[in-house]
């Protein structure tokens, strides 16, 4: 059991991928007090949200301007993929978590990498490990590095450094993956030109919502 | 980039923290194994994609309500080269603002 090379491997590119977020989670922390949060705001974001697309939109809607309202708006789209992950994850549900309380506390980490990492595992054994080990590593690491970035960001001038474009950049990465089909590019390139077209007429964050009607494409297309 | 502390944003992390959880707890606990429809789910996996990329232009293209181009065109175009060479998120990040850093001091 214990020396299983296995679940060695599991642990291991767990442990890898939450150290590799937890890094980037500095870029948030900094961006954020950058944006206008406390450093108290800052680390409750990535706490209790805990869904890093969401929280970085949020604070990039705030820190152009815009209302909380917007923010919220923007952010809270960006989360219902995780619903979606949850959805993924339901059949293996009884095997992440034995009890209710077991399996509420499971939600809170139901993100992209552990979803990407768990169902990657066929067994529900090593799905479990996976979902865990991912799920309380990359929770530590992301909660740490916000930490330390917004305590950094606190005490330089963002701008000095270029950090605003943290926001920017963070999202073209962010972006990426979703570029891989053909259905993918045509919603991002909707999604940019209807946020660009309405930009100057309505108030600041709203166009990241007008953007999210590029998704009809959806249902027409099969691929 | 206001970065001045005057706005109390309490209210959004905590309506965003609650919307968060509820939304992945619905996913894994509530709705269980029930499926949606397709067309649904196909709709819902395209939220990153439109989002993603207007927030990419937005931070790149606008102040305000106005659009500008300035020295954000040159960050945003080493984070597109460094994601394209498949650099891990934080270099991406790196890169972006090192470059707007330099240009901002010329």
């Amino acid at each position: 059991m214990r020396g299983d090379p296995e679940i060695r491997r599991v642990v291991v590119s767990s442990l890898t991928l939450s150290g590799a977020v937890g890094v980037f989670a500095l870029s948030f922390g900094v961006a954020s007090v950058g944006a206008g949060a406390s450093v108290w705001q800052t680390c409750a974001l990535s706490l209790f949200v805990f869904t890093g697309a969401s929280q970085f939109s949020a604070m990039s809607v705030i820190g152009a301007g815009g209302s909380m309202l917007a923010a919220y708006g923007g952010a809270v789209l960006l989360a219902i993929r995780n619903m979606v992950y949850g959805l993924a994850l339901s059949p293996s549900a009884r095997s992440l978590g034995k009890s209710l309380p077991h399996r509420l506390l499971a939600a809170q980490f139901v993100i992209d990498e552990t979803t990407a990492l768990a169902l990657a595992e066929s067994s529900p054994r090593f799905r479990k490990i996976a979902f865990w080990t991912t799920g309380i590593g990359l929770f530590s690491f992301w909660n740490l590095g916000t930490l330390i970035g917004a305590l950094a960001g606190s005490a330089i001038d963002p701008q000095k450094f270029g950090l605003d474009i943290a926001f920017p950049a963070a999202f073209v990465a962010m972006l990426r993956p979703h570029l891989g089909t053909k259905l993918g590019r045509q919603t991002a390139m909707l999604g940019g030109a209807l946020c660009l077209l309405s930009i100057s007429f309505v108030p600041v964050g709203v166009p990241i919502l007008i953007a999210a009607t590029a998704i009809v494409l959806g249902v027409r297309n099969g691929r | 980039m206001v970065g001045e502390m005057t706005t109390n944003l309490w209210p959004m992390v905590i309506a965003l923290a609650a919307s968060a959880y509820l939304l992945k707890m619905f996913g894994l606990v509530v709705l269980g194994s029930r499926r949606l429809p397709r067309i649904f789910d196909r709709c819902l996996a395209l939220i990153p994609a439109a989002l993603l990329s207007a927030l990419v232009l937005k931070d790149t293209f606008s102040v305000g309500q106005s659009l500008v181009v300035d020295v954000r065109l040159a960050g945003f175009a080493v984070a597109v080269v460094a994601t394209w060479r498949r650099a891990p998120l934080i270099v991406v990040v790196v890169l972006a603002a090192s470059a707007t850093a330099i240009l901002r001091a010329i």
